[in-house]
């Protein structure tokens, strides 16, 4: 409630005495607020005129407080039946009563202020409102940017498997997230998360929960762990009553084992040749209190099957009847086999069919689907063909030291046909040897789950062999030659000839990480042809 | 046929010093018993030399085996020398340069 008073003449510049006028003390009257409820509210409106203090007995707040400032009359500023004011105006400075012609003029103005005030209420009104509309825009951009600048720019392109990704934020821009973590030696992370509340509270969360998962991933291999740890942390950041559901998978690309924890996200739904099963793990929500435990599971993907992962801003979306989408609809779209298997489009074009055209999202929509297309995609995957190319052999061996011997035997046989001199085979053999055993070593690190690639292939100019590992995200040194006297000399190792070698063993060396693996090519030109 | 991954070395006499034999693959298995081998032989007095006629596969550990032997016998001022190489290895012993510290005889019968 706006209260008004009089302007005293120290503020109006004219405490100064006039000519034979005595100079006499000026009191100020306060704003007054009259609070919703006042008696005094509604007996203003009823009597609609100027009131004498004094003819007042009201159990009022308002009405001791203008006592207490002196004033005698109020004036009511009424506008559409309801007070939008009020003058509170003291003792006359002639120290006489309030004639009649001056509550005539008091209500006259009043009358004119009025509008005039419900006007400049109404217009006041208006603009807090677009301003608050423009703070929220603000905050909702704010959001929608720290969404956008951590999802992940690009999805993971793994030999063997398809990953796709679908988002699409609700207006108010929730706190969905999902993220790849490139683990090396072949793992791949994977995280979908939600955080309770909207905004920038939400993506500040958000962005703070991401970090820590991303940290912890790099320290800890058990999924469980990475969860208890990342909850320990958040729950002395995170602000109070929010939260973030969160589930997080370690995906070993060569074997399909998908090792996961949950902490209270939806469950992830995996589609095989026997149909579809959810991955159950229990864990509470992070954030919420200290000490939790998650529990880890292990699952087997097999080449076909494919994993679904979602947020809830698809199972409780609702249509025109306040249905939901529910978990059951969900599962029976994941069950369905889809043209070209674009399961993500398939499920989103069914949760529009089911909310209905134009219906506003309620809350931000992500879908993470994973699919493992082939076992043995690894070893031809980035093998660009040149020209003419006939492949002479694919295969792989486990990480285990000695199998670069088994390898070497392997690519002897694929090029005998080739006919090449028996120095350049026993050179191509201790190249190869040297490859495969750097890629048991140091790419893979005699890790036996894992396994190197090697193909083979030819053309009339050039026998070409790739070796690839899975120590993609791995600096690779450069060769250089080897300091001999350095080394008998005790100054050095004795060991460091195995990169050298090869290039010297072959004619020309290419390696390439791209994918979290790491490739070797040796290209050995065949005399006479190139 | 590269596959066996067992070495062994056993010394012999030659007539201008000890003989080392080696068999099958040179790689860093191969570090203990060459070792062993060449303490046996020093012991012995004359050029110390390595008959590689039953080697099958040396890879870049198993350089680093003779880079490390060599070293120890350069330590003491032992002469080494090696036969019974392929040409293949041969070539492997000139780029790496061991062939500049030691003597590589053309066969057996030479370095004998």
């Amino acid at each position: 409630m706006v209260s008004w008073r009089r302007r005293t003449k120290a503020e109006a510049g004219e405490d100064k005495p006039q000519p034979g006028q005595a100079k006499r003390d000026v009191e100020i009257i306060e704003p007054i607020e009259i609070q919703p409820g006042d008696p005094l509210e509604t007996v203003l409106v009823s009597m609609g005129r100027p009131v004498d203090v004094s003819e007042l007995d009201l159990d009022s707040e308002a009405l001791s407080t203008i006592r207490r400032a002196g004033a005698e009359i109020i004036v009511p500023l009424i506008g559409q039946g309801e007070l939008l004011g009020a003058l509170y105006l003291g003792r006359r400075l002639s120290d006489q009563s309030y004639s009649a012609d001056d509550r005539r003029l008091l209500t006259s103005l009043a009358a004119q202020v009025a509008p005039a005030m419900n006007v400049a209420l109404l217009v006041r009104s208006q603009q807090a409102e677009a301003e608050e509309r423009e703070r929220i825009q603000q905050e909702l951009q704010v959001a929608a940017l720290i969404q956008h600048t951590l999802l992940p720019k690009e999805l993971p392109s793994v030999p063997g498997w398809h990953v796709d990704a679908f988002y699409r934020p609700a207006r108010a821009v929730g706190g969905d997230f999902y993220d790849f973590i490139d683990l090396g030696l072949g793992r791949q992370g994977v995280v979908i998360g939600d955080v309770t509340d909207k905004g920038v509270p939400a993506a500040l969360v958000m962005a703070t929960c991401r970090s820590m998962l991303r940290a912890a991933a790099q320290q800890k291999t058990s999924p469980a762990e990475v969860l208890a740890e990342v909850n320990e942390a958040l729950v002395d950041e995170i602000p109070p009553a929010m939260f973030v559901t969160c589930l997080y998978a370690i995906i070993d690309t060569a074997a399909g084992e998908v090792v996961f924890a949950n902490a209270g996200h939806n469950l992830p739904y995996v589609r095989s040749s026997d149909g579809v099963v959810e991955l159950r793990a229990t864990g509470m929500p992070l954030g919420l209190m200290n000490g939790m435990e998650y529990e880890e599971k292990v699952y087997r993907l097999q080449d076909g099957d494919v994993m679904v992962l979602t947020s809830d801003g698809i199972t409780e979306a609702h249509n025109p009847e306040r249905e939901m989408y529910g978990f059951g609809r969900l599962m029976g779209r994941v069950a369905r086999k889809v043209r070209d298997e674009d399961v993500c489009s398939s499920i989103v074009s069914d949760l529009e069919d089911w909310t209905g055209e134009n219906a506003e999202q309620e809350d931000d929509i992500t879908l993470v689907v994973i699919t493992r297309t082939s076992s043995a995609e690894l070893a031809a995957s980035t093998f660009d063909p040149n020209p003419g190319e006939e492949t002479l052999a694919t295969f792989t061996v486990p990480s285990v030291e000695g199998n670069e011997l088994l390898a070497i035997d392997r690519v002897v046989d694929a090029i005998e046909p080739l006919d090449l001199d028996l120095s350049d085979v026993e050179r191509l053999k201790t190249a190869v040897g040297e490859a495969v055993m750097n890629a048991i070593e140091h790419g893979n690190e005699f890790n036996a789950d894992l396994e190197v690639s090697v193909d083979v292939r030819a053309t009339p100019a050039a026998v070409r062999v790739r070796i690839t590992d899975y120590g993609g995200n791995k600096v690779i040194p450069e060769a250089e030659t080897p300091d001999l006297e350095a080394k008998l000399a005790g100054d050095q190792t004795p060991r460091g000839w195995g990169l050298f070698l090869i290039e010297k063993m072959v004619d020309e060396v290419f390696t390439e990480q791209q994918n979290g693996t790491h490739t070797v090519e040796l290209v050995l030109n065949q005399r006479g042809e190139s | 046929m590269t596959s066996a991954n067992t070495f062994e070395a056993r010394v012999s006499s030659g007539d201008r010093g000890p003989v080392i034999e080696l068999t099958g693959t040179v790689n860093k298995a191969a570090k203990e018993p060459l070792e062993a081998a060449y303490e046996e032989a020093a012991s012995v007095q004359g050029e110390m030399r390595l008959d590689f006629r039953a080697v099958d596969y040396i890879n870049s550990t198993g350089i680093a085996v003779i880079v490390g032997l060599l070293a120890k016998a350069r330590a003491t001022g032992r002469e080494i020398g090696a036969f019974g190489l392929t040409d293949h290895y041969r070539e492997v012993f000139e780029i790496t340069r061991l062939s500049d510290f030691m003597t590589i005889y053309d066969d057996a019968k030479s370095a004998k």
